[in-house]
C-alpha cells in the first residue's frame, strides 16, 4: 500500500486511478513539513524556553546544573543603576526613532505619491540606506560626526566654530548622533511601507474633497491619515520592533560609551553574556528585552483596534 | 493649472535638496575611500588632488575582505536556499492538506513568527558550543534558516491558497508523484513568492552582524560586517582604508539593490496591500 493510495487528493478523487502507482518510497506528504517544524521547534521554541528559564538562574554557560535563583538576577538589574540606564536609554532610543522614522517617512511618502517627474529616482535615493549594512553605514557616520570631521569642518567654515562638538564622546550628544543614524538608514522604510498605503486609497475620495473645498491640510489631517491607519500601523510595529533592538549602530558609533550614555539592553545582552560570561544574567536582561517588545507589541496592537472601532 | 505646475516643480527641487543632503553620508565614503593617504589630515571637507585607489588594495589584503566576501557568499547562499527548500515545501504540504496536524503545524509557523529570537539566543550558543557547531558555516547556516522559516512560511502558504489547483491534479493525471508535481509544477508556478522570501531573507542575512559576532568570531570564516568592524578596530583613523573597506562591503548590496530594486521595495510593502 503507498501513501497516494490512501491520502485523499481534493478534487482528484474523481480522476480515474489508471496512472501507475507511486513506488513505496515515497514518504507520506505530511512528512514533507517535518524538518522544518523541527527546526524552528528547537531553534526557537526550546531555545526561547530555555531562555527563560535560565533567567531564574544563576547559569554560567558551562555547568550542566543551573541553580535557580527566582529573581535575584532581576533584582540585580533594577538594583545595578548602568543597567537601569540601559533600560531607560532602550525605551529613549525606541520612542525617538518611532516618532522621527514616521514623521519623515510619511513626509516622504506623501511628498512622492505626487506624479512628480523624478519620483521613482527620488525614492530609490530615499530608500538607498534601509538595503546597506547597518555596520557599515554607521561606520561612515563615525568619521562624519568625528572631531575633525566634515560636521565640525562645515561648522568651523560657516562661522559658527563655537559650535564644534566631539559628538560622540559628549555624553548628552552621543545619544542623539545614534538617533541620528537610525532615523537616516530607516526612515526609507517607514516611506516605503506607507507609500504603498497611499497608493491603496482611491484617488476619487481626495478629488471629491478637494472639489468640496478641502484644503490640502485639511485632506491629509480627515481623510489621508485615518484611510493610511493600517500602513502606518504596520510601520509603527517595526519601528517599535527594530528600535528596542539596537545593536549594530551603537557597536559602531560608540560602543555604548561615553560613560554608558548610549547603552541599551541589546549591548548589554552581548556584553554581560559573551564578554563577561554571565549567562543567567544575559538571559534575563534578554528576557527584559523580549517583555518590553511584546508589551509594546500589544499595545500597539490594542490602540489600533480601538482607533479603528471609533473611526468605523 | 500654471501654478499647480509651479508648486509641483518647487516640490520637486525642495525634495532634490534634501536627496542631496540624504547622499552626504555616501558622497563621502567614494571621496575619502579615494584621497591619498597624505592628504587625510587635510580639512575633510577637502577634495583629494588626485584619485588614489591604493586603500582599496590595502583594505583588501589586510582585512582579509577576499575571504569575508566568500564566507558572506556561502552563509547567506546556504541560508537563502535552505529557507526556500524547507519552507516552499513545508508551506505546500501545509496549504493542501487538511486535518489536525496541518493546523497545529500552521499554528506552529505563525507563532514563530512573533516569537522573540533575543530570548533563545543565549541557548542555542551553548548548545551549539556543546556540539562544536560555534565556528562553522553550518552552525549560523542552520540558525538563519531558523528564524527566518516562520515568515517565510506564512508567505508561502498565503500564496499557495489563492494557486488554483488544476496545475498539480493535470499533472498527477499525466501520472506524476508527489516528487515530480512540486519540483516541475508547483515550485515554478510559486516563482514571485520565491523572489520576495529570497531578497528580503538574503538582504538581512547579508547584512547581519550580531550572530556572525557571536557564532563565527575568531574562526576565520567570518563574513564582510563582522570583517569590516574588526578592521576599522585596527585602522581607526586611516579614514582612507576603513572608507575603502566599507565600500567593499556595501558594493554587493548596492549592485544587488540596483538589479532587485522593483521586486524589492514591492517585497517590503507587500504586507500593507495584502
Amino acid at each position: 500500500m503507498t501513501s497516494q493510495d490512501t491520502r485523499p487528493v481534493p478534487g482528484v478523487s474523481r480522476a480515474p486511478r489508471t496512472t501507475q502507482p507511486a513506488p513505496p518510497r515515497h514518504l507520506p506528504p505530511w512528512a514533507w513539513a517535518v524538518p522544518a517544524a523541527l527546526l524552528v521547534l528547537l531553534a526557537r521554541y526550546m531555545a526561547a524556553a530555555a531562555g527563560g528559564w535560565y533567567a531564574f538562574t544563576d547559569w554560567n554557560g558551562l555547568s550542566p546544573h543551573a541553580t535557580f535563583t527566582g529573581a535575584e538576577n532581576f533584582r540585580q538589574i533594577f538594583s545595578d543603576p548602568a543597567a537601569r540606564g540601559a533600560l531607560l536609554n532602550t525605551v529613549k532610543f525606541a520612542a525617538c526613532f518611532v516618532v522621527l522614522t514616521n514623521i519623515i517617512g510619511l513626509c516622504l511618502a506623501v511628498a512622492l505619491n505626487q506624479h512628480l517627474r523624478t519620483r521613482f529616482l527620488l525614492r530609490t535615493v530615499f530608500f538607498a540606506p534601509v538595503v546597506m549594512s547597518q555596520l557599515a553605514t554607521a561606520f561612515i557616520w563615525r568619521f562624519l560626526f568625528d572631531y575633525s570631521g566634515p560636521i565640525n569642518g562645515a561648522l568651523d567654515g560657516i562661522g559658527l566654530g563655537a559650535l564644534k562638538k566631539t559628538w560622540l564622546a559628549n555624553p548628552t550628544w552621543s545619544f542623539w548622533a545614534v538617533v541620528i543614524v537610525l532615523v537616516w538608514q530607516f526612515s526609507g522604510l517607514a516611506m516605503v511601507v506607507l507609500l504603498a498605503g497611499l497608493q491603496g486609497i482611491a484617488q476619487e475620495v481626495e478629488e471629491a474633497a478637494q472639489i468640496d473645498g478641502a484644503t490640502s491640510w485639511q485632506r491629509l489631517i480627515r481623510i489621508t491619515l485615518p484611510l493610511l491607519a493600517p500602513a502606518l500601523a504596520i510601520s509603527i510595529q517595526l519601528s517599535v520592533i527594530s528600535g528596542l533592538a539596537v545593536f549594530d549602530q551603537v557597536m559602531a558609533l560608540t560602543g555604548g560609551g561615553p560613560l554608558g550614555a548610549t547603552e541599551t539592553l541589546a549591548t548589554q545582552v552581548y556584553k554581560q553574556t559573551f564578554v563577561f560570561g554571565r549567562y543567567g544574567y544575559g538571559t534575563a536582561l534578554a528576557l527584559l528585552l523580549t517583555v518590553l517588545i511584546a508589551g509594546a507589541a500589544l499595545i500597539q496592537q490594542l490602540v489600533t483596534r480601538r482607533l479603528e472601532r471609533e473611526s468605523a | 493649472m500654471k501654478g499647480r505646475r509651479n508648486v509641483l516643480l518647487a516640490r520637486e527641487i525642495g525634495l532634490w535638496a534634501l536627496a542631496l543632503v540624504w547622499s552626504i553620508p555616501f558622497l563621502f565614503l567614494i571621496v575619502i575611500s579615494v584621497k591619498p593617504s597624505a592628504e587625510l589630515f587635510t580639512s575633510a571637507l577637502k577634495l583629494p588632488s588626485r584619485v588614489d585607489f591604493s586603500a582599496y588594495a590595502g583594505a583588501w589584503h589586510s582585512g582579509h575582505l577576499g575571504q569575508s566576501l566568500l564566507s558572506s557568499v556561502i552563509i547567506t547562499g546556504g541560508s537563502v536556499l535552505g529557507t526556500v527548500a524547507l519552507s516552499s515545501v513545508a508551506a505546500y504540504t501545509l496549504a493542501r492538506r487538511v486535518g489536525r496536524l496541518s493546523v497545529v503545524l500552521s499554528l506552529l509557523f505563525l507563532i514563530g513568527i512573533a516569537l522573540p529570537s533575543q530570548l533563545g539566543l543565549i541557548p542555542i550558543y551553548s548548545l551549539f558550543k556543546s556540539l562544536h557547531l560555534t565556528g562553522t558555516y553550518t552552525g549560523l547556516i542552520l540558525l538563519n534558516i531558523a528564524t527566518w522559516l516562520p515568515l517565510a512560511v506564512f508567505l508561502y502558504t498565503g500564496f499557495l491558497r489563492q494557486l488554483s489547483h488544476e496545475y498539480e491534479e493535470a499533472a498527477q493525471i499525466d501520472g506524476a508523484g508527489p516528487y515530480a508535481t512540486f519540483t516541475r509544477v508547483v515550485f515554478p508556478l510559486l516563482r514571485p513568492v520565491t523572489g520576495t522570501v529570497a531578497i528580503l531573507s538574503g538582504l538581512l542575512i547579508w547584512n547581519d552582524f550580531f550572530n556572525p559576532l557571536i557564532f563565527l568570531s575568531g574562526s576565520g570564516h567570518t563574513p564582510l560586517p563582522v570583517a569590516v568592524y574588526s578592521f576599522v578596530g585596527n585602522f581607526a583613523t586611516r579614514w582612507n582604508y576603513v572608507f575603502a573597506a566599507v565600500a567593499i562591503a556595501l558594493l554587493p548590496a548596492l549592485l544587488f539593490f540596483a538589479f532587485a530594486q522593483k521586486q524589492l521595495i514591492q517585497g517590503f510593502s507587500g504586507g500593507v496591500k495584502g
